[in-house]
């Protein structure tokens, strides 16, 4: 067994410290050291994009993240967005479309979908999809997924100066 | 019938769900995110031998690592939990057994075989690897129609063959209709087996209660009922001992709802060893042990004259049901709804349907979203554009001249099923006109002259949903699946419990079932609470399945929320000093119609449970009911699905431009949760038609264990759906409730498969084979040009 490291992130905003092994992964780390279990693990080498954080604002996978790696950097996972009594504009626009059903792929369509509107134009669906598709879900068949991103979108036209 | 349910007020409207503020937010609770601090964990050490002896496992290496407890072998468990057999009241079917750990021989990859218990998920799995197990190889039983061989090998020891089941439906004079039918079309027809994929994958985590040492399993399970009580006779453990819970559960689809070896192993080791022991799948283990679904090499036969009337209908269906009978549904659920649900929503006089279920050493399949029915469908509606293309007839005219009128209801097919009035000739009106069928045609001309390979494919299906105790789910599954109980209470502070024994897995329960109780009792939504998912929460309840679930609890709902609501009615007129026939029940407050006298819930609630006195002792009420339904025959759900489709030439792929479904499901609790279950079902419908296959070599190896080699559809891949709603005549089930949850699967491959045929009409080629991949078209092709 290889000695544990030590990282120190910021996750959501919070500073963290914490001894790991090197193997453990940044999803287990959220989940299971951090109790952050809104960051959900579908598939374990990166396909279905359910474990989707921000690492340092990109969109990352951290089922193929090590703990280790995201030393010194910045974590966001769904729980950053909002709360059940206060959820967030993205979340909301979730809910009103029907965008989610059993909900397992939801924080990571949200953590994909705040990365797309924040860099992409988003101007077309087929843009819409091409950016979820990186992103299952074996619920909605992506109709109300991009429907809600399609609002989205145009709600992130009418409120960005 | 009450004043609720001839004016709904929630019913029909597209209420927002209840489950989304927690599932958004990341506070959902799936199985994974209630391990306690010190839970240990399981890794499963599975086959990688499609068939072989087990001559000998080495536990010292694992046993040794630093971290592991225990290394389990099925030997240990003999004497904690006991096999369970998935029996049947079905002639000539050979029942096989569940076992926690495979014992003697592995019959397909993946087949659990030791149990590695440890304190970290991570020194299980290290644990796992350093098991030794020394297998001498056995012949290969990886070919359906082989394994059906009289001298076949044979996989499962308790068995005498490995056709588990051999059915024969018949009705009118099939061989005599069929020889003198004018024409006849036909062919043998695959449907390649398929993984559900559920987002989340299965997991479990079996907690014994501190002191009473009760056990609790939290499970991703589609039937925590049905769990509990195979659970309660494998342990030998009375039903308050043992409760199954399903929590937030991360999608099924069928491949949930069985009972499952990982769920034996951790009940039986928590017990042993007294603490939270649980397990979780990767995704290979996932799609290696889930039970599969379909697969089918089907032989058929339509017979027609030249108007195109169907006359006899023949065929062959031989299932591959992997190497055993899943639980509690057997190997006949799903090769034997092929053979059920062949004839469809036709007019058809003779019918002749022969099915076997035969083992192979591979998964086990179970039921999967449309359970057999979107491989009928595939091969009935692939006969009937076939006579059509014979005729030079259109397929939507052959299907207007043969689907069951209104008039013509009830009608029993071939099979015997019965269908009620369903919507068989509206939905395929709806469909045309929703995607406006002759002006896609006119487009379809255009881009042909224009040297593209754009096809249009059109399927119609009729399915049978909330099924009573008259029937069982599976055939000859001697469970009652066919009724369901609601327990509603008002508490003392006036709020609405309910309480249920289905479990849902992303279709809105709480929100649906929500809105039938506050409509029938009167109720604002917020005070209302569903319970389900829980075996504690009614004496008997199954889960959610089989397109059961609004027909099932939704009545069971309405019957106990109107008993609920007359003993409101009746503690609040004694309250208020006035008839019952006075008082309103609406939003969560009783009044006497036409004044401002009323009470809250809350302080009717009081004044019966707390405040001493306000009732005559012998007359004080109670504010509860819990009553069953059975809806005892269930109920015809129908669809037509329209499929646009365009062939690339030069890559062979299919791209899907349109997809119109017209759906008959009774009265829309929510039309927007309705609208997402058929966006859904279509998707996976159309990843079945063009994607989606589980492919195993000739010795059993699989090679598509995860999601780069099974595909799954994207959202690129899935166009835009349009979905419109046909309400026929509502059925008889309370409230007007048909089952839809599976039907989109069931219509879009055959949608899928016509329109690539009609797309490949200049060159002669039927769709015969799924999923029609890039690779499967090319060789079609190939072949047809070399033909010409």
């Amino acid at each position: 067994m290889t000695a544990k490291q030590h990282i120190a992130l910021t996750v959501n905003g919070r500073r963290v410290e914490a001894e790991v092994e090197p193997r453990l992964l940044l999803a287990d780390f959220l989940r299971g050291t951090l109790g952050l279990t809104g960051t959900h693990v579908g598939c374990e080498h990166g396909v279905c994009g359910a474990c989707t954080i921000l690492l340092d604002g990109v969109s990352a996978r951290s089922c193929l993240t090590l703990a280790v790696q995201a030393d010194g950097s910045s974590v966001e996972t769904v729980e950053s967005l909002g709360s059940p009594e206060m959820l967030s504009d993205l979340q909301l626009v979730f809910r009103e479309h029907h965008a989610l059903q059993c909900g397992f792929c939801t924080p990571g369509m949200l953590m994909t979908a705040t990365d797309l509107l924040r860099t992409q134009p988003l101007a077309t669906d087929e843009e819409i999809r091409d950016g979820l598709s990186g992103n299952l879900c074996r619920c909605t068949g992506y109709e109300n997924i991009v429907r809600a991103l399609r609002a989205a979108a145009a709600r992130r036209e009418t409120t960005t100066p | 019938m009450s004043e609720a349910a001839t004016r709904p007020k929630h019913v029909g409207s597209a209420v927002r769900r209840v489950e989304d503020p927690r599932l958004l937010a990341g506070q959902g609770s799936y199985v994974a995110d209630l391990f306690p601090a010190d839970a240990l964990h399981v890794a499963f050490r599975r086959s990688e031998h499609g068939h072989a002896r087990i001559r000998g496992v080495d536990a010292a290496a694992a046993a040794a690592l630093p971290g592991v407890i225990a290394v389990v072998t099925a030997a240990e468990l003999d004497g904690l939990v006991r096999p369970v057999r998935a029996t049947s009241r079905m002639a000539n079917y050979q029942a096989t057994a569940t076992r926690p750990l495979a014992a003697g021989k592995v019959r397909y990859v993946g087949e659990p075989v030791v149990a590695v218990l440890a304190e970290s998920r991570y020194i299980a799995e290290d644990g796992a690897e350093l098991v030794e197990i020394d297998y001498d190889p056995l012949p290969d039983i990886a070919d359906p129609e082989a394994a059906a061989q009289p001298d076949a090998p044979v996989l499962n020891p308790e068995t005498s063959s490995n056709i588990l089941v051999d059915r024969s439906f018949s009705r009118g004079e099939p061989e005599a209709a069929m020889a003198a039918a004018p024409h006849r079309v036909g062919g043998r027809f695959r449907f390649h087996r398929k993984a559900p994929i559920a987002m989340e994958p299965r997991a479990c985590l079996a907690t014994i209660e501190r002191g009473r040492g009760a056990l609790t399993l939290h499970s991703a399970t589609q039937i925590p009922g049905i769990i509990r009580d195979a659970l309660a006779d494998a342990l030998d453990l009375p039903g308050h001992a043992l409760r199954v819970v399903a929590p937030d559960v991360g999608g099924g689809f069928g491949g949930k709802a069985s009972l499952y070896a990982e769920e034996m192993v951790v009940a039986a080791l928590a017990r042993r060893h007294g603490r939270a022991i649980g397990w979780v799948a990767d995704r290979m283990e996932d799609i290696l042990s889930t039970s599969h679904g379909f697969d089918e090499i089907v032989d058929a036969e339509l017979g027609f004259d030249a108007d195109g009337r169907l006359l006899a209908l023949r065929a062959d269906i031989l299932g591959d049901i992997g190497a055993a009978s899943i639980y509690p549904w057997t190997a006949a659920l799903e090769p034997v709804q092929v053979a059920s649900f062949l004839p469809g929503p036709y007019r058809l006089a003779s019918y002749r349907g022969h099915v076997r279920a035969v083992a192979t050493s591979k998964a086990p399949t179970g039921p999967y979203r449309g359970v057999g029915r979107p491989i009928s469908t595939f091969v009935m509606e692939r006969l009937v554009d076939m006579a059509a293309h014979r005729l030079g007839l259109d397929p939507v005219e052959l299907r207007r001249r043969n689907l069951i009128k209104a008039e013509e209801f009830p009608y029993k097919i071939g099979s015997g099923i019965i269908w009620d009035r369903s919507g068989f000739q509206e939905c395929l009106e709806s469909a045309c006109a929703t995607i406006d069928y002759a002006a896609l045609r006119r487009e379809q001309e255009v881009a042909r002259a224009a040297g593209r390979w754009i096809g249009i494919g059109v399927a119609s299906y009729a399915e049978l949903t909330g099924i009573g105790s008259r029937i069982s789910a599976a055939p000859g599954m001697p469970i009652n699946t066919g009724t369901e109980t609601a327990d509603i209470s008002i508490d003392s502070t006036g709020a609405v419990t309910a309480k249920f024994g289905v479990a849902s897995h992303g279709q809105g329960l709480e929100t649906t079932l929500t809105q039938i109780v506050a409509d029938e009792l009167g109720a604002r939504l917020a005070d209302i609470r569903i319970v389900q998912g829980d075996s504690a929460a009614v004496p008997h309840g199954t889960g959610t399945y089989a397109s059961r679930s609004a027909v099932l609890a939704g009545g069971a709902a309405t019957l106990s929320a109107r008993v609920v609501r007359q003993k409101l009615v009746a503690a609040a007129a004694h309250l208020l000093e006035a008839s019952e026939a006075d008082i309103e029940v609406e939003e969560g407050r009783v009044r006497v119609a036409g004044t401002d006298r009323e009470l809250t819930f809350r302080e009717v609630a009081r004044a019966v449970y707390s405040e001493m006195g306000r009732f005559p002792r012998d007359t004080r009420p109670d504010l509860s009911a819990s009553e069953t339904y059975d809806p005892y025959f269930g109920t015809t759900a129908s669809a037509t699905h329209i499929a646009m489709v365009e062939i690339d030439p030069g890559t062979f792929s299919v791209r899907v431009l349109r997809h119109v479904v017209a759906e008959d499901c009774g009265r829309l609790i929510n039309p927007m949760i309705v609208d997402g279950q058929v966006h859904g079902g279509v998707a996976q419908g159309i990843g079945a038609a063009l994607l989606e296959e589980v492919i195993y070599d000739e010795r059993g190896q699989i090679v598509t264990a995860n999601l780069v080699d099974y595909l799954v559809p994207t959202a690129a891949e899935i166009p835009s759906l349009e979905v419109a709603h046909v309400e026929s005549e509502l059925p008889a089930t309370i409230g007007g409730y048909r089952g839809m949850g599976e039907g989109g699967t069931i219509g879009a491959p055959a949608a899928i498969a016509n329109a690539v045929s009609d797309a490949l009409a200049p060159l002669g080629i039927e769709i015969a084979e799924l999923p029609v991949t890039p690779e499967r078209l090319f060789r079609l092709i190939q072949a047809a040009r070399t033909q010409i």
